[in-house]
Formats: structure tokens, C-alpha cells, sequence
């Protein structure tokens, strides 16, 4: 994909020199206001810093205070500075697909039916509902829907796949996109965005993550976060007369660094870069989230429906095996069926010619003239070839069955034939009947073939505790043995979109969210429906509509990763959480004995960490608590590894990780920074 | 420490743990409207109430109105036990002529009766009349105990139910919990007291005369009965000034087990009674897991403490050899004693047979910690386990995510709302707890009841609005609490744990009864596993713990490190 090398690393000089300008730039307290926990960390560095401006105005010693006040603003800036990254990615995308808007003059039909007449007008000036003309070698001037003609369309501006694709009016495949050029023909499309709102748009904003809200997960985030900071306030403000009771003045500077290091400041710092991540994660595997609440529902998803065709087995059914009547022999039918399909051209006949050979070789079939090539036709639904007398047909077995009573009059040993399809059809497959004039010859295997390593995945999804089900329109006796072949849990035969629809209905009033993905104008109402709906960026604008995800690369099998994303996501924001309250244990015991030591030296003993002074421990708490952010930044961008263990599994995995290194790892963090600052002579 | 305390304590673990599986099931039955044993002889006294009250039974309500008729029959509750308590003197059953209580002490105590708190600024024996304890405190020791069950039954039932408007009917829940659960009981638990010598009758005191020929007056009453539902609804209130440390509460070491097992049995049965109501058991026994995880470490750690003595007095050469007794009982010993005041404080209980104040200094500290970490060990009757499902879903909420799912508890989704709420609740511990001691510390006035200066003299403080906010009722002793200042504080406080801490909660009940309930599957968060009551160990611990540690640090941990140093105040 091309759009792949465009993502920034982290490390990309310009991209740290920008997010750092950034993070000056979000230092106003009316942005701040958005993030509780920093916001309160913002408004004690003031407080700390005004005491430093008395300290120094009345000349009493202010190395203490000046790095306790520097180090709350590094706080704050390392928090806005992991969001600013964040979005720096995001944004150098955006620019990418900014660089392929053009400002373009669209064709606007004068009269609706004469395609010839048409009025040269800015793409600003088209309305909902206008028809346009758009010729080879012209870009599309917005989102629209072909009403008449068919053309090879570049999307790579906005899929970053440069192989044209074809639009045509009618079916799902009628949907252009604003930005994109017609390689050959015309198209009369109808506008269905205008200017400024149209697909491309839409993708920048939310690139840029211009239209970002919390989500609600960050909502309840948040208030959690929230309230805990009120709670260490208490704690906090509360302590000064408890310890002027027990003989103990504390400075404002010490309590301003004790709540600062309690409140849960590494993810309130690292809240909205996580969000940002993922969503850019999607973006990197071309899918395109409408919002952040879709990211997170994948996460939750627990059931997946997904169509058989093209995600489950690959898009053709292939001739797996040729099975002649009593009577004939291998070669013969073999031949037989080569013959057939020699100028046979859909997927299926190459299949067929693929097998023989494969199997047996050509033999001495060649291509010859005294062939006639009979062509499948919607009527007979026969395809074949006429060589002299000789009529070869195949087909379907009701078409061949008839073509044999029109060719010969007798029908021989249908019982031998009707048990070789039969037993195909059972095992989920299509069988192809094989007709040299009257006489049958044997039948065709064409088969479903499940991709390799479906499987697999869908072993995994179901440790995740995610069910899934396959959609077709096969009858059920085809879809159960495909169903049982590839591992689906469940599945829809003879599916309408109506089916699909109240599927979903059902298994949501279970309390299950499912995620789906279609790309047609008949897929909209299950695609709206569904907690995840990812739309084919190939598909019709009603399903582009409807979804609320739009996968770039129109491939099916991606609602995996995307669940697998959402979780990821989801994962992420545990772990910094509970990292972050797991912090505190440490911070507790570095502060308390050293606000205390000089009313009751005995409290020494809780100084576990041995730290030197008592300004020593309070400064090196308060650097440990702002260079945590720092140090997390890259594990906030890159999300916590997935693995697909099941859930009892990752808990215990992340809950050892985060939670008991979340205990320990401060203390040691916490004694290094002091061994530095005595080091250096900084308190 | 010996092998045979705690053998003792061991085996009245072992009574509670026998017992709480059938009562638990026995409650859920119950609290579904189910036909139980006491059914034929109970049904018809159950219909005549609801007939004379003109309640529907079938009909159940919303949280809202649930809610409200709660508020409506503490708020009636208040109402009469403060005038009963001001109109005694002219009150029959008055033998000794006790004159109105003090508006102040009425008003504290009155609320300390309706939150199940049981705070007693004042010596029962020598200040309440008979009528006043059995018409006016005894009926609040069943009325505030079934209440705290009828709102424990909310939050169960909307985690039981799937998309529902209604979580139950008030009044058929406070009728049934008093009728079938706490009377029944109480009367084979005053039997059983009978047995073991405790007083139960309507005389107001005898005069006796003791072996050296001295006069004295011995205070009577009904003892027993009152005494019976002290313990099974943890309220905790004692008949006499030094509750179950007097000989009349508490006579025997027998008497002493049945206390201990009467306080703990309801709380922590209550889970097991939830575990069934949403239909998986061993949701239920994870919570109680969890419960007596921290209660156990805590009988620990405080018998240790005791059994350990105070080295100063070792020092002295005073023989140590049975521990701290100091305040204690010499039929309890230290084994007894520890584990009756971890119990009394993980429970909400707030009885007492020794004095918490004369523990060393971290014996001292384990009742006060278990107060401060909710009353959820396993907590008052009803109020334990609301308290500990509100742990639950914040320890959800926060590690729940790690499973790579937004956080949910038992299918239902918690979101913004649910956390605004429990946040609410978890706020009002440490705002009550903290702002009034220190605004206390700071005013001359209130310092003047504190018998001890120094960190032992915080402690006391800290004691007092933690019990107070905790609604368990116990006193650290060593604060004269029936001043004004203290008794008007200390009612707000017991006003606020109790009902600010649960209006928001039936407000999260309310949003989570209405959520549809999603199916577990192996990607679901599991709450049942031992990792599980880790986890909501480790979270009540430092989500509601950590906030008490600076001023627990210049309590009776700073007090435990002078007296090793030989610092005395």
C-alpha cells in the first residue's frame, strides 16, 4: 500500500521538532480544560511557580522549588506532547491526501438526457442531485453515484492502490469517489456530497483527528480519573492541619508534589495519544474508522458475520475431481470434460482444464477448427463444444439430464449418476454434469475451496471468546459442510440481506455486538444495523453510507484485524491504567517519611527505598512521575501485544505486566532518579 | 500468639463458613418471593402487613421510587425515635426515671440507630429507658439492618436482570428480610444467649450485696433479645456502656462465639445469596473470597500485634506472657479479643468486648484500616455487599480493559454513567473522613475531648469519623464524644456514608438494571477466578486504602515506631 511508507516513525526529527512546538501550544488551560488530571497538574504548576517568583523576590534559597516547579511543567508538556506525536502522524497523512485534492472544474449536464450538453462550472458550484460528465484522463470532481456508462477508475488517491478499478451504473460497483480519475470511457454520475463534505473530506478530517471526541470508553475513563484526583485532593488538603496538629508546617510546594505524583497522571497523559494510535493503526491497514466509538466496539465484538465468498473460501469454485459413470473411463471423461471447457474462459472452466492436465495431462486434445465452441448461455445454461457429430456439453444437472433426452432419447444409468452428484451436493460442493449427445458421461466436482489458515483464525477468534458465522446464499446442506470445513460456528444459508439483518437484530437483543462487512446497496440496513460495519471502499455510497468503517482495500477477511485492533486498543489503555494507579505505592513511601522525618524521625523506617534527603526523595518522585510519561509514549503509540490466548489468559499475561510492574517498577525508578540527583548535587 | 487461639478463631470461621452456603440460598429464596420452611406459618402475618399498609406486593418499582420510600422510612424512623428519646420522662417503662436525652445526644443517636451506625455518645444503661431501647432502638436495630439488606437486593437484581424497569418493592423487601430472616433468627440467638447467662428481663436494676458486704447496684434489662439483633444486623449497639465487654452482654466465651458468629453470618451468607439471584454461585464466592482475604489478614496481623504485647511494659517487667491485656477481658484473652474487633470493623458491626483504644498501636490500626476500606469485609448487612459490588465494578472498570473489551460485570456494559456514580460513592469515605477530622484537629474546642495527646490523640479523631462515616459505630474510647461539636459532626457523618454513599449507588443500579446482559464467552472479563479476588483485593486496597495513608501514617503507624523508639505521650 502505498500510503504504508508515508506513516512517520516516531523518531522522524521533523515530526518530534513539530509535536514539541505542540506541546507549548496546548499549554492553554481552555484546551488543557479537556483533560482533567493534566489540567490540575497545569494549574499547581502555577501555583508552585508564583511561590518560586515570592521566593526569589524575598531571596530565600530556591533550588528546591524552582526544579519542583520545572518538573510539573515538563509534567504537563510530556503529556501534551504525547498527544501532539500522536496527531503528528495522523497529520502528515492528511497532507498526503490533501496533495491529491485539486481544485477542479466539474461537466454539469444542461438537460438530463442529452449527455452532450454540458456547462463548464466550478466543483464548488455543484449542488446534491446535479449531473456531471466526467471523460478519460479527468478527475472526479465529487462523491457520486454513475447513472449511466462504465469506465476504469484510478482510486489510488484514495486507496493508495493503483490498479484501476471498474465503475459502472447499476450493481454495487456504482459509487465514485471525489478525487479519483477515469483511466477510459465516461461516466454521468450523480452528485451525491457536496464540496467540503465529500469522502476525501471526511478522510482528512479524521486523519487530522480534527473531529476526534472521546469516546465513550474515554468518557468513563476520564470520570474514573477524574474522581480519583478528587479523592488524592482530599487526601492532600486534608493532610496540612493533620500535620500542623502533629507539629509538621508543610510547604505548599511539597503537598502540590506529593498530589501530583498521585493522581493518575501517566494515563491522563497518555489517554487521548492511545486513542489516537489506534485509530492510525486502522488507517496504516487502509481501514478507515468513522469514529473512535467504532474502533472500540470492535473490540467488544462478539460475534463476526462474514460472507463466505471471498473471506471464507476464495471467490471460484474449482473442479476438484471428475467422476465417470460406469461404463466410461477416467481418460474419456477426462477428455471429455478438457474438450468442454477448452475455450471456456470463466474461472470454473480453467479450473477444469487446470485439473485435467494437471492430473493426466492434455492427451492429444489440441485446439482445432473443426471445433464449434458453444458459449454458456442464460437459456440452456450448457457450455460446450460441437467437433462433427460429436455434441459435448456441461452444465448443470437438470440442463444436461434435459439435453441428453433432446439428444438420444434414452437416458443411461441415471442411478450411478444421480448417486455422483448427489454425494457431491451433500458434501457442499457443485456438481457439473459431463453429456456427450445422449449419453451421460460423469460429473464434474466443482468445489468450494476454503482458503488455508481460515481455520486457524477462526480457532483463535474463538479463544477470544468471539463467535463466528458465515453468510451465504448456498442452500444449507452446501453451507453446513463448508461451515464445518472452515470452522465457522454458525452460519446463514440462502441468505437475503433481510436474513442478515435479523440476525443481527436477534443476536443483539442477546446483548452481543456484531460486526459485519458488504459492499452492496442491499447490505446498507445490516451494514447501519451492526455495531461494526465495515464497508468495501469498492461498494455502493449507500453502503459506504451505512457503515462506519470503510476498508480502503475492499477486502473482507480484514474484520479479523479489525477486531483484533479494537482490542488492541482497548488492551492499551488497561495497562497504562492500571500502571498508573499501580504507581502510587512507591510514590507513597518515597513522600510520606520524608514530609514527616523532621516531627518524627522515627517514620525513617517506611523510607524502604533508603532515598538520601528528604528533598532528595520528594524531587526524585516527582521526575520519576513526569519521565514515566516520556518513557511510555512509544508503548502508547504501538499498543500493547496482542496475543490471542483467551481472556483469562491476557488478564493474568497484562495484570502481571502492569499491574505487579507497576508496583515494583517505581521503586526502583524512584531510587535511581535519587542516586542521580545526589549525583549531581541538585537537592 | 498460640495454637489454641487460633484454633478459636479457626473454628469460628469454620461455624460461619458452614453456615453461609444454606443461608444463602435460603436468603435467595426469600428475597425472590419464594415459598421457604417459615412460609406457613409467616405468609399470613406477611399479608396482613401489606393488606394494613395497602401494599401491593406484586407490584415492584422503579429505583427512583425505591429509593424515595427508603429515604421516606429512614427519614419517619428518625423522626420518632428522636422524639421517643426526648419524651422518656414522661414515657412509661422508664424504672430508673431517666429525664429527656439532650437534643444533640437525641439527634446523634437517632441517626446512629436508623444508618445501622450504632454510635453511642452515651452509657445505655444509665441514660436510655426500657421503652426507648426496645420500642425505639431495638425496632431501629431490625428497620436499619433490613434496610441495608432491601438496598443490597437493588444493585442484585439489576445485575440480574436484562433490560429491566424494576428492581423489586421496597417494602415487600425491608417486610420479608425483617420477618423471615432477622426475627426468626434473633429469637434462636437471644435463646441461645439465655443459655449462656445473659439477662433478659423488664426489671430496671437490683441492688446486691457483694462478698466484702458492699452495696451494690447491678443494671438489668432485656439483654438478650436486644443483644441478638446487635450482632445479626451488625448494628452493634450495646445494651451497656462497654457493650460486649460487660459480663451481662457477654458472659462466656460460648456467648463470645455466638457474637462473633451472629455479626459475621448475614454479611457473608449476602454473597452467596447473590451469587444465586444472578444466576452463577461462584460469582458469590468470589466476592466472599475476597471479603475474608483482607478480614483474615486483618484478625492476623492485629492478634499478632496483641500477642506481641507493648515492649515498653516488657520493659517495665510486667509479665506479657498472655499479650496486651490491657482492656481486655481475661475470658477473651487476646486471640478472642483481636479477632472480635477485626470482625466488628470489617463488618460494620461496631460492637465491642475490648477497648480498640488500649490496643498496641497497630493493633489498633487494623480496625481502623478495615473501617476506612469501606465496610465491604465483608461488611453491615446489605451494606457489605453493595459496597463490595461498587469495588467490584471499579476494579472491572479499571483492569477489565486489559482483556481488550470496554470494562463489563456480569454481561453488563459499565460505562460514564456507572463510573460517575461509583465515584460519587467512593468520594464521600475519604470527604467525611478526612474533612471532619481535619477540621477537628484545628479547633481548640473539639480537641479538648481527647484523652491522649500526640499521634494517639489523632487516632482517636480518625477513629471517630471513620466509624462514624463507616456506619460501624465503634468507639476508639479516649474521646469524650457527647459534646455538641462531636455529636452533631459525627451525626452528619453517619448521615453521609449512609445515604450519600447509597443514593448514588441505586442511581447506578437504576442504569444497570435497564442494560441489556451479554453472555459470557472465553474473551469475557472473568470475575470468578482467584485472579479476580486478587485484583479486587489489590484495588480496595489502593483505590480506597491509599487515600488514608498520610493520615494513618501520623496515627498509630507513627505511635507504633515511637513506642519501639520508647516515646510515650
Amino acid at each position: 500500500m502505498a500510503r504504508k511508507s508515508t506513516v512517520s516513525a516516531i523518531t522522524d526529527p521533523a515530526l518530534i521538532l513539530r509535536a514539541t512546538g505542540d506541546s507549548f501550544r496546548k499549554l492553554d488551560p481552555r484546551t488543557l480544560m479537556k483533560n482533567p488530571v493534566i489540567f490540575v497538574t497545569e494549574v499547581v504548576a502555577v501555583v508552585v511557580t508564583l511561590l518560586l517568583v515570592r521566593d526569589i523576590a524575598f531571596g530565600h534559597p530556591v533550588l528546591f522549588t524552582a526544579q519542583i516547579a520545572a518538573w510539573l511543567w515538563f509534567t504537563v508538556l510530556f503529556a501534551n506532547f504525547a498527544e501532539a506525536i500522536a496527531e503528528g502522524r495522523g497529520r502528515a497523512q492528511a497532507e498526503t491526501l490533501r496533495r491529491t485534492r485539486t481544485e477542479t472544474r466539474a461537466k454539469r449536464l444542461l438537460m438530463p438526457g442529452n449527455n452532450e450538453l454540458v456547462q463548464g462550472v466550478e466543483a464548488a458550484d455543484l449542488h446534491v442531485g446535479d449531473l456531471i460528465r466526467v471523460d478519460a484522463n479527468e478527475v472526479i470532481p465529487v462523491d457520486g453515484e454513475i447513472v449511466e456508462g462504465i469506465a476504469s477508475v484510478n482510486e489510488a488517491a484514495v486507496t493508495g492502490e493503483s490498479a484501476p478499478v471498474i465503475r459502472e451504473s447499476g450493481g454495487d460497483r456504482s459509487a465514485v469517489t471525489g478525487g479519483t480519475t477515469v483511466i477510459s470511457d465516461w461516466l454521468i454520475v450523480r452528485v451525491t456530497a457536496s464540496q467540503g463534505s465529500s469522502f476525501l473530506d471526511r478522510m482528512i478530517a479524521l486523519v487530522e483527528g480534527a473531529e476526534r471526541q472521546k469516546t465513550p470508553n474515554e468518557l468513563a475513563l476520564s470520570i474514573l480519573l477524574s474522581g480519583m484526583t478528587l479523592i488524592f485532593l482530599i487526601a492532600v488538603v486534608t493532610l496540612w492541619p493533620l500535620a500542623s496538629y502533629s507539629g509538621t508546617v508543610l510547604s505548599i510546594t511539597v503537598l502540590v508534589a506529593l498530589l501530583v505524583t498521585l493522581i493518575p497522571t501517566t494515563i491522563g497523559g497518555l489517554l487521548s495519544a492511545i486513542g489516537i494510535a489506534g485509530m492510525d493503526r486502522l488507517l496504516k491497514f487502509n481501514v478507515m474508522a468513522m469514529s473512535g466509538r467504532a474502533v472500540e466496539a470492535a473490540g467488544d465484538v462478539d460475534t463476526l458475520l462474514l460472507d463466505k465468498t471471498g473471506t471464507i473460501t476464495f471467490g471460484n469454485r474449482m473442479a476438484s475431481e471428475i467422476i465417470p459413470v460406469p461404463g466410461i473411463s477416467e481418460r474419456e471423461a477426462a477428455d471429455a470434460a478438457l474438450l468442454a471447457s477448452l475455450a471456456d474462459e470463466t474461472a470454473e472452466g480453467r479450473s477444469i482444464v487446470a485439473l485435467v492436465v494437471e492430473k493426466s495431462g492434455a492427451g492429444g486434445v489440441q485446439r482445432s477448427d473443426q471445433m464449434q465452441f458453444v458459449e454458456f448461455s442464460a437459456t440452456t445454461r450448457l457450455s460446450g463444444v460441437d467437433i462433427g457429430p460429436r455434441k459435448l456439453r456441461k452444465g448443470a444437472i437438470d440442463a444436461v439430464l434435459r439435453f441428453a433426452r433432446e439428444n438420444g432419447g434414452e437416458t443411461p444409468d441415471t442411478a450411478a449418476f444421480r448417486a455422483a452428484h448427489e454425494r457431491i451436493a451433500r458434501s457442499g460442493g457443485t456438481p457439473l454434469g459431463l453429456v456427450e449427445n445422449g449419453k451421460l458421461l460423469g460429473v464434474i466436482h466443482l468445489k468450494d475451496v476454503v482458503k488455508p489458515d481460515i481455520k486457524e483464525r477462526f480457532a483463535e477468534m474463538r479463544k477470544m471468546g468471539i463467535r463466528t458465522v458465515m453468510v451465504t446464499g448456498d442452500n444449507p446442506v452446501t453451507a453446513a459442510a463448508i461451515a464445518s470445513e472452515a470452522g465457522v460456528d454458525d452460519f446463514i444459508a440462502e441468505a437475503t440481506p433481510e436474513d442478515k439483518l435479523r440476525y443481527i437484530r436477534e443476536e443483539q437483543a442477546k446483548g452481543r455486538l456484531i460486526a459485519m462487512c458488504g459492499d452492496g446497496t442491499n447490505d446498507a440496513p445490516a451494514l447501519a444495523q451492526a455495531d461494526v460495519g465495515v464497508a468495501m471502499q469498492t461498494g455502493t455510497q449507500a453502503a459506504r453510507e451505512a457503515g462506519n468503517m470503510v476498508d480502503l482495500d475492499s477486502d473482507p477477511t480484514k474484520l479479523i484485524e479489525v477486531v483484533e485492533i479494537g482490542k488492541q486498543l482497548l488492551m492499551t489503555r488497561g495497562s497504562l491504567t492500571t500502571f498508573s494507579i499501580a504507581n502510587d505505592v512507591a510514590k507513597y513511601f518515597a513522600i510520606i517519611p520524608a514530609l514527616f522525618i523532621a516531627t518524627y524521625p522515627e517514620l525513617s523506617a517506611l523510607n524502604v527505598m533508603q532515598l538520601a534527603t528528604p528533598q532528595s526523595a520528594i524531587l526524585s518522585a516527582v521526575i520519576f512521575n513526569a519521565l514515566i510519561i516520556v518513557a511510555l509514549i512509544p508503548l502508547a503509540l504501538k499498543g500493547v501485544t496482542y496475543r490471542p490466548i483467551g481472556a483469562a489468559a491476557v488478564l493474568r499475561r497484562n495484570l502481571v505486566i502492569y499491574g505487579l510492574g507497576g508496583l515494583i517498577v517505581p521503586f526502583a525508578g524512584i531510587k535511581l532518579v535519587d542516586l542521580i540527583v545526589n549525583a549531581l548535587h541538585l537537592a | 500468639m498460640t495454637i489454641i487461639g487460633w484454633a478459636q478463631i479457626a473454628a469460628i470461621f469454620a461455624l460461619v463458613f458452614v453456615c453461609v452456603k444454606p443461608l444463602g440460598l435460603y436468603m435467595a429464596g426469600v428475597f425472590s418471593n419464594e415459598v421457604t420452611f417459615l412460609s406457613p406459618v409467616i405468609a399470613p402475618v406477611e399479608r396482613a402487613f401489606y393488606r394494613l399498609a395497602g401494599v401491593n406486593p406484586a407490584q415492584e418499582e422503579g429505583w427512583r421510587s425505591y429509593t424515595i420510600a427508603m429515604l421516606v422510612f429512614n427519614a419517619t424512623g428518625f423522626v420518632f425515635l428522636y422524639v421517643l428519646m426526648r419524651l422518656q420522662g414522661v414515657l412509661p417503662l422508664n424504672p430508673q426515671g431517666f429525664s429527656a436525652v439532650a437534643p444533640d445526644l437525641a439527634f446523634n443517636t437517632a441517626i446512629s440507630f436508623v444508618t445501622n451506625t450504632n454510635w453511642q455518645a452515651y452509657g445505655g444503661e444509665t441514660t436510655m429507658s426500657h421503652l426507648v431501647q426496645m420500642a425505639g432502638l431495638t425496632v431501629q436495630n431490625f428497620l436499619s439492618a433490613a434496610t441495608g439488606i432491601a438496598l443490597a437486593l437493588v444493585l442484585v437484581r439489576a445485575l440480574a436482570r436484562s433490560g429491566a424497569r424494576t428492581v423489586g418493592n421496597f417494602w415487600v423487601d425491608v417486610t420479608r428480610a425483617t420477618l423471615y430472616l432477622l426475627l426468626p433468627f434473633s429469637l434462636v440467638v437471644a435463646l441461645a444467649y439465655v443459655a449462656t447467662g445473659l439477662p433478659q428481663t423488664l426489671l430496671g436494676s437490683i441492688d446486691v450485696t457483694t462478698l466484702e458486704g458492699a452495696k451494690q447496684t447491678l443494671a438489668l434489662g432485656p439483654v438478650a433479645s436486644q443483644e441478638a439483633i446487635k450482632q445479626l444486623g451488625t448494628n452493634g449497639g450495646g445494651f451497656f456502656n462497654v457493650n460486649a465487654a460487660h459480663p451481662f452482654e457477654n458472659a462466656t466465651a460460648i456467648s463470645n462465639m455466638i457474637s462473633i458468629w451472629a455479626m459475621l453470618v448475614i454479611s457473608a451468607a449476602l454473597p452467596i445469596t447473590f451469587g444465586r439471584m444472578v444466576g452463577d454461585d461462584r460469582q458469590g464466592w468470589g466476592l466472599l473470597a475476597a471479603m475474608l482475604v483482607i478480614l483474615i489478614a486483618g484478625v492476623g496481623f492485629a492478634y499478632w500485634a496483641e500477642a506481641n504485647g507493648n515492649p515498653l511494659l516488657t520493659a517495665l517487667g510486667v509479665d506479657q506472657i498472655a499479650g496486651n491485656m490491657e482492656g481486655k477481658e481475661v475470658r477473651f484473652g487476646t486471640a478472642m479479643s483481636a479477632l472480635y474487633a477485626a470482625v466488628t470493623t470489617g463488618l460494620s458491626c461496631g460492637a465491642v468486648n475490648s477497648m480498640h483504644d488500649s490496643f498496641t498501636p497497630l493493633g489498633g490500626l487494623v480496625p481502623l484500616v478495615l473501617i476506612q476500606l469501606g465496610e465491604v469485609l465483608p461488611g453491615g448487612v446489605g451494606s457489605g455487599l453493595y459496597g463490595m459490588l461498587v469495588f467490584a465494578i471499579v476494579a472491572v472498570f479499571i483492569a477489565g480493559l486489559m482483556v481488550g473489551r470496554t470494562p463489563e460485570y456480569l454481561g453488563k456494559k459499565i460505562e460514564a454513567r456507572e463510573m460517575k456514580l461509583a465515584m460519587l460513592a467512593l468520594l464521600i469515605l475519604p470527604f467525611a473522613i478526612l474533612g471532619f477530622s481535619a477540621i477537628a484537629v484545628m479547633l481548640p474546642k473539639a480537641l479538648e475531648s481527647l484523652a491522649n495527646s500526640g499521634p494517639h490523640g489523632l487516632s482517636e479523631i480518625l477513629y471517630a469519623y471513620s466509624s462514624a462515616t463507616g456506619n460501624n459505630g465503634s468507639a476508639f474510647a479516649g474521646l469524650s464524644a457527647n459534646t455538641p461539636w462531636y455529636n452533631m459532626t459525627l451525626g452528619i457523618a453517619m448521615l453521609l456514608g449512609r445515604f450519600a454513599y447509597v443514593v448514588p449507588v441505586m442511581a447506578m443500579a437504576g442504569a444497570l438494571a435497564g442494560k441489556v446482559r451479554g453472555t459470557a464467552s472465553e474473551g469475557t472479563f472473568p470475575t470468578h477466578t482467584v485472579l479476580f479476588v486478587a485484583l479486587l483485593v489489590g484495588t480496595i486496597l489502593i483505590v480506597a486504602g491509599l487515600e488514608f495513608f498520610p493520615a494513618v501514617a501520623l496515627g498509630p503507624i507513627v505511635e507504633h515506631f515511637q513506642m519501639l523508639a520508647g516515646k510515650t505521650f
